[in-house]
């Protein structure tokens, strides 16, 4: 007779679609952003197919232009920016703050459907002739001269945002509000921290997302003037509008899979963090100097040459935290009982690829370099370390920890450490050669390209195919886990947390008896003895 | 949040975080009797309605960002084209504005006396009433505000192809209206969905749904209908009123 947990308590379709349970909600979200990425991948396979060759072969200019926007349309708004909180914050969250659920479970529901709406809209959009106009809808090619229904993907993301609002919503509340009597701000998980600091951009950024792109539509629907410069608008506005949340968003999509590094590395050193209050707070610190920063995007379209100092500088300034957090968990590896379980290498990837990834930001942050590899695969290479390297890496990390308390089975550990290994190989594979196409000075978003580059054009799709290779073991394990996965106990890893300290699967209401909490999470020392401190 | 201290064993040096579960009671049985309108991942009222508005607050504050977008691109027009701004302003109607703007205020009076009538368990007739007579005056804003977009049809202030415009600054206007339509279209969705929220409200009322130690909903809905007021304070000087000096 099995236990009663969230996976057995209740059956059919309907107990899960109208369901109000968080872990539940969180699967439900992991079952559909996996489906955006495995279309988003399917654009992406096509854009490395097609730059195969210097010629522009496979596929036209304008179906080309399609398929990477719809490539970044889908990955940025449908899996990168709800990936880790959507799936592992929901799921997540209300048991690391001892709850029994978010503050609003029913929100928690309607974020899920609307991401679904915002969903089906993107995808009529791709089905119904495509938009090729960058996941950036810059105007006024947007507005005025792009082919394409650019209104119903605009309206896609314009309704996602909302889902994305909500949860941010839901998971500061749950925050401030729900928190364990005994567990105080210092004594949380820094996962929880640097999904709060996700949820602050959340709420602050995404509403300007949803009411800009919301004009693009209105000026392309209703021909008001608000950025076309023929009806006197300034498209430049437009830029400030969408990087004032695009880049935001991009730490969006970072500060969680640092959250999920932070749990990791704890776990698999077996001590606790070095720093916790400078890790946390450079979670705040990023959220915050991270709004200042967006005009490093417009170093070429006509800003002040002041305005792009300013923006430079402060762009140089919002590394610092997240170099921060790199020396935190480095000096936490250093010395510890290090073992090499699955998210521990997921965790290696991360802090190797994050810090190629943000070197090469503040070279893109110094505006003599910006504006000689502006538009060139430099940049491309620069977001993807930051985006795959950094984000995906830290998601799958996670997955990969959390997967035994999300199923209550264990997965096989060879094979996800050789898909690990095959997605670092893969993804430096495909990437690395990027950087150097884009010095050389290959420009982005064109179908064809000169000879010269086809070499490191060949590694880049070679590598895409290892890559996506290596997504796809995982799927495979994962789902081969649920049926015959060996069961797991509480706490398979002996990693320590609330979370570990209940059933795995977790019960419906996480917990039988609210927790008291009297410690931090992951308090591998006693005493005044520090492990591996000898 | 009661006080828990008494719950606290001290630190525990071995693994369990958690001071051991099973021998803590359950939280809910040391606490008041369950209040019928507790949801059950709540420990007990006080943070069930300190969720409820904290949520709400937080709510606004994505609104203000919302809004903050198209204030941010009015700025950067007026800014650029004062005088075409002043001139494309003195064509809206500063009387019903003004009317409106009374009819706005006087609703977020009649609001606060709906949530004061439920904090202090008046009876449902009265609570009901106050919430009508908030949904009346926002039914008239919008009434007015029909009259208003009805006017500027007739007279091609509409943007888009049909748009005409005699005065010095056509391009500038046109953007003026095209930020009037945005704005004052958004804050009208707003009303809308406001009007929606207090049906509901004020159905709960009639119900007898609400007394002093139940009356989140009508709180935190007073909460966004104050804030959709605040935002026409806001949208009533920077539309109707920057025209005030001009002269043709």
């Amino acid at each position: 007779m099995e236990t009663v947990n969230y996976l057995n308590n209740g059956h059919g379709l309907k107990s899960w679609l109208l369901t109000k349970d968080h872990k539940r909600i969180a699967l439900l979200y992991l079952v559909s952003i996996t489906a955006f990425f495995v279309i988003g991948g399917f654009f992406a396979m096509l854009v490395r197919l097609e730059l195969l060759t210097p010629a522009g072969d496979l596929l036209s200019s304008e179906t080309y232009n399609k398929m990477f926007t719809m490539h970044g349309v889908v990955m940025v708004f449908f899996f990168l920016i709800p990936s880790i909180p959507a799936v592992l914050g929901n799921f997540l969250i209300p048991i690391m703050v001892g709850a029994k659920d978010l503050a609003f479970p029913r929100i928690n529901l309607l974020s899920w459907y609307i991401y679904v709406l915002g969903g089906i809209f993107t995808l009529v959009a791709a089905l119904s002739g495509g938009v090729d106009t960058g996941w950036t809808f810059y105007t006024p090619y947007s507005t005025a001269a792009a082919n394409g229904h650019v209104i119903t993907a605009a309206l896609g993301v314009f309704i996602t945002g909302f889902s994305s609002i909500l949860t941010g919503l839901n998971f500061i509340v749950t925050i401030h509000k729900m928190r364990a009597p005994g567990l105080t701000w210092f004594r949380l998980p820094l996962f929880v921290w640097s999904h709060y600091a996700t949820s602050l951009i959340m709420i602050l950024g995404t509403p300007v997302i949803a009411i800009t792109v919301l004009l693009v539509a209105a000026e392309r629907g209703l021909h008001l003037g608000i950025f076309d410069p023929a009806l006197g608008g300034d498209p430049v506005l437009f830029q400030h509008l969408f990087w004032f949340y695009s880049h935001p968003a991009v730490y969006i999509m970072i500060l969680p899979a640092m959250g999920v590094i932070s749990e990791i590395v704890q776990a698999f050193s077996r001590k606790n963090i070095f720093g916790y209050s400078f890790v946390a707070f450079s979670s705040l610190a990023i959220a915050i100097i991270g709004f200042l920063v967006w005009g490093h995007h417009i170093f070429v379209a006509g800003q002040s040459v002041y305005a792009g100092m300013v923006f430079s500088f402060l762009s140089f300034v919002v590394a610092i935290p997240s170099a921060i957090k790199v020396f935190n968990w480095t000096a936490t590896i250093y010395r510890g009982s290090v073992s090499l379980e699955s998210p521990m290498l997921y965790a290696f990837g991360f802090i190797g690829l994050f810090t190629i990834g943000g070197l090469t930001g503040l070279m893109l942050a110094a505006m003599g370099i910006d504006i000689h590899v502006h538009d060139t695969y430099f940049v491309v290479a620069h977001f993807h370390y930051i985006m795959v390297g950094g984000a995906i890496m830290g998601y799958l990390g996670g997955l990969h920890y959390w997967w035994p308390k999300i199923s209550g089975r264990r997965y096989s550990e060879p094979w996800a450490k050789f898909s690990a290994l095959m997605i670092f190989v893969g993804f430096n594979l495909t990437f690395f050669p990027q950087f150097i196409a884009g010095y050389l000075g290959m420009p982005r978003r064109y179908h064809a390209y000169p000879p010269e580059f086809q070499v490191l054009n060949v590694a880049s799709t070679l590598g895409a195919s290892i890559l996506a290779v290596g997504y796809v073991i995982p799927l495979v394990y994962f789902a081969y886990s649920l049926v015959a996965g060996e069961k797991s106990v509480n706490d398979p890893w002996g990693a320590r947390g609330l979370e570990w300290e209940i059933p795995s699967p977790p019960p419906t209401e996480n917990f039988t008896v609210s927790p008291i909490v009297t410690e931090g999470t992951h308090q591998y020392m006693h005493g005044n003895q520090e492990v591996g401190l000898a | 949040m009661p006080d828990h201290a008494e719950h606290f064993p001290g630190r525990i040096h071995q693994p369990p975080l958690v001071a051991n579960l099973d021998a803590i009671q359950p939280r809910d049985h040391v606490e008041h009797p369950h209040h019928p309108k507790l949801q059950h991942h709540f420990d007990d009222m006080a943070q069930q309605v300190d969720a409820s508005t904290l949520g709400m607050w937080v709510f606004l504050v994505t609104e203000i960002m919302f809004f903050g977008g198209l204030f941010a691109a009015y700025l950067v027009y007026r800014h650029a084209n004062p005088e075409g701004f002043a001139e494309a302003s003195h064509h809206l109607n500063v009387t019903w504005g003004a009317i409106n703007t009374i009819v706005l205020i006087v609703s977020s009076l009649t609001m606060a006396l709906a949530v004061r009538s439920a904090q202090v368990s008046a009876p449902a007739k009265t609570q009901v009433a106050w919430i009508v007579a908030t949904m009346v005056l926002g039914a008239t804003f919008l009434g007015i505000k029909a009259i208003e977009y009805t006017d500027k049809f007739r007279h091609n202030l509409v943007p888009g192809p049909n748009f005409q415009w005699t005065g010095k600054h056509p391009q500038p206007a046109e953007i003026f209206y095209s930020l009037y339509f945005c704005m004052t279209g958004l804050h009208a969705i707003h009303m809308i969905i406001g009007l929606g929220i207090m049906s509901v409200i004020g159905t709960m009322a009639w119900r007898r749904q609400f007394d002093s130690e139940y009356y989140t909903p009508v709180e935190v809905a007073g909460l966004y209908w104050h804030f959709v007021d605040i935002v026409w304070i806001f949208l009533f000087p920077l539309l109707y009123l920057i025209g005030g000096h001009f002269t043709e």
